[in-house]
């Protein structure tokens, strides 16, 4: 007896643009493109698309998405807050509505322009600071990074985690990258001493712990279970779905709580293992949000890979790298070396391992968990074939 | 020229904090019917759903709690004075409520004046308050 919306529904299309820094098209044309790419690689009409979920900082809007891509009446639309933390939400939400039978076929997607320099919202400042903010950006706490470097030094002096660690992940990304032809960074190599040697940009993170700024848009498509199975491409099942805002949770600059390592990941991964049937040993491949790389070892601590504290030394003897590591992650390079996209080609790319598809292929996986933002209220998804 | 991000003075959740700030003095909201105190301030107390706020002053000292040094790019006014300094403080009265600022070498010193690499998580400090425009940040120095 499933539980939930367990394996209820499927993504049965994915579809993408090109990634770059500075795309010409218009981001409602970016979003067009990778949801009819997603609808063909569906083998649907358009028409039948009814559902329409999205992150509440997109700035398309649905009906300009309708009526363009020409899909059907909307009877399901819905939008995710909280930037990174809400892909695996447009897609559980979208799984939830199809499950329930608000909407036959759902799209979620993301398109953004984040190369160009208004879309920076940490630069988009108004005179005078309301709520959250004015508790950290007077004293010159500007940016996520910043915001994230402030756990981060704390981690390091909590659990003993080293600049190395980080390295780990951001090389284990690059090589994964440089199978993967789409990638930004195909092509370019990163070696651990490049790492050590890379200007600062909020201490003690380097240039190599951040994200990419990238323009692009990816969308899935989702329909039931029954009608997965009559369709092209072979169903990959949404098997379990959660979201989290843990309790005195504040977002990014999350000092304010008894224990502010204890991330978001955390609850999210309680409800997301108590829906599913699989255990985070058996997970063989991970898709984890990787806006800043010690997202990476938080949240293998979070999502059970590890235990506290650990999630540093995880990374250590190649653990992270495709083919022969503990858990590849991140296998077409992350938002570090693919794409950043708010972290929605992760799902694409969780999607493909499912398919058997993906430049680092893991022989035989039959699960993958895929996450979105750490450090915000955020949600994770585990897809099975 | 280039100006720092500063509260809105205006905002009535936050508003008592800076008062204090001005009269040199670090206050922090707790609740008038529980006790329990918070940071930062909000509307109403998660422990016992009450409106009613009170502010109480602390002594001003704490300790280190984390510590960050932002290099460009940064907003203009602060790209000026980078690399500099933010760190987190853990008050003396309750190391669980937490409040950012800048560790100075003095109290009217700049941010960017106590060497990064000598700033250790655990140190105590104590408060100072700086006018920025018309606004009394807290900033610390080393106890």
């Amino acid at each position: 007896m499933s539980i939930g919306i367990q394996d209820r529904t499927a993504i049965v299309g994915i579809g993408q643009t090109r990634f770059a820094k500075g795309l010409e098209d218009s981001e409602l044309s970016l979003a067009c493109q990778a949801i009819a790419a997603a609808i063909e690689d569906a083998g649907i009409d358009a028409s039948e698309v009814d559902g329409l979920s999205m992150y509440s900082m997109e700035n398309n809007r649905e009906f300009e998405i309708a009526r363009s891509v020409g899909l059907g009446d909307i009877t399901y639309f819905g939008e995710i807050g909280y930037g990174g933390g809400a892909g695996c939400g447009a897609i559980g939400h979208a799984a939830m509505a199809v499950a329930t039978g608000q909407c036959t076929a759902a799209v979620a997607w993301r398109a953004r322009k984040r190369a160009a320099k208004s879309s920076r919202p940490w630069a988009n400042v108004g005179q005078r600071l309301e709520g959250a903010q004015q508790w950290s950006r007077p004293w010159g706490l500007l940016r996520p990074v910043d915001e994230i470097a402030m756990l981060t030094r704390r981690y390091m002096h909590e659990f003993g985690a080293k600049r190395e660690h980080l390295a780990n992940v951001a090389v284990a990304f690059r090589k994964h990258a440089n199978r993967n032809p789409n990638a930004t960074m195909y092509g370019r190599e990163l070696t651990h001493e490049q790492y050590m040697q890379a200007r600062w940009i909020s201490e003690p993170l380097c240039l190599f712990d951040n994200c990419l700024e990238t323009d692009g848009a990816l969308a899935v498509v989702i329909v039931s279970a029954e009608r997965a199975r009559d369709l092209r491409q072979p169903p990959v099942y949404v098997h379990s779905f959660a979201q989290s805002i843990p309790r005195q949770h504040q977002v990014m600059t999350n000092y304010f709580c008894d224990d502010p390592l204890l991330g978001p990941s955390y609850a999210c991964a309680r409800l997301l293992w108590e829906r599913s049937e699989i255990k985070p040993a058996d997970v063989p491949v991970a898709q984890l949000y990787d806006a800043f790389s010690p997202l990476i070892p938080l949240s293998l601590e979070g999502y059970g890979f590890c235990a506290r504290g650990e999630g540093a030394a995880f990374t250590e003897n190649g653990a992270l790298e495709w083919p022969s590591g503990r858990l590849p992650t991140n296998t077409s390079g992350g938002g570090m070396s693919e794409a950043y996209v708010h972290g929605f080609n992760l799902i694409l790319e969780g999607v493909r391992q499912m398919r058997g598809t993906s430049p680092c292929q893991v022989e035989g996986a039959e699960s993958c968990l895929v996450t979105s933002g750490e450090g915000v209220p955020t949600s994770a998804v585990l897809l099975r074939r | 020229m280039a100006s720092f991000l500063l509260p809105d003075l205006e905002d009535p959740a936050s508003a008592p904090f800076w008062q204090a700030t001005a009269a040199g003095e670090l206050r922090i909201q707790a609740c008038a019917a529980c006790g329990a105190r918070r940071m930062p301030p909000r509307p109403m107390c998660p422990a016992c759903r009450s409106i009613e706020a009170k502010w109480e002053a602390l002594s001003g000292r704490g300790t280190i709690w984390s510590c960050v040094v932002p290099h460009p790019p940064l907003l203009p006014a602060y790209a000026e004075l980078a690399p500099y300094n933010v760190i987190t403080v853990a008050l003396e009265e309750d190391p669980s409520l937490r409040i950012l600022g800048n560790l100075v070498a003095r109290p009217e010193g700049p941010i960017n004046e106590v060497d990064p690499a000598t700033i250790r998580i655990g140190e105590p400090v104590r408060v100072v308050f700086q006018q920025v425009d018309d606004v009394s940040l807290p900033r610390w120095i080393r106890a």
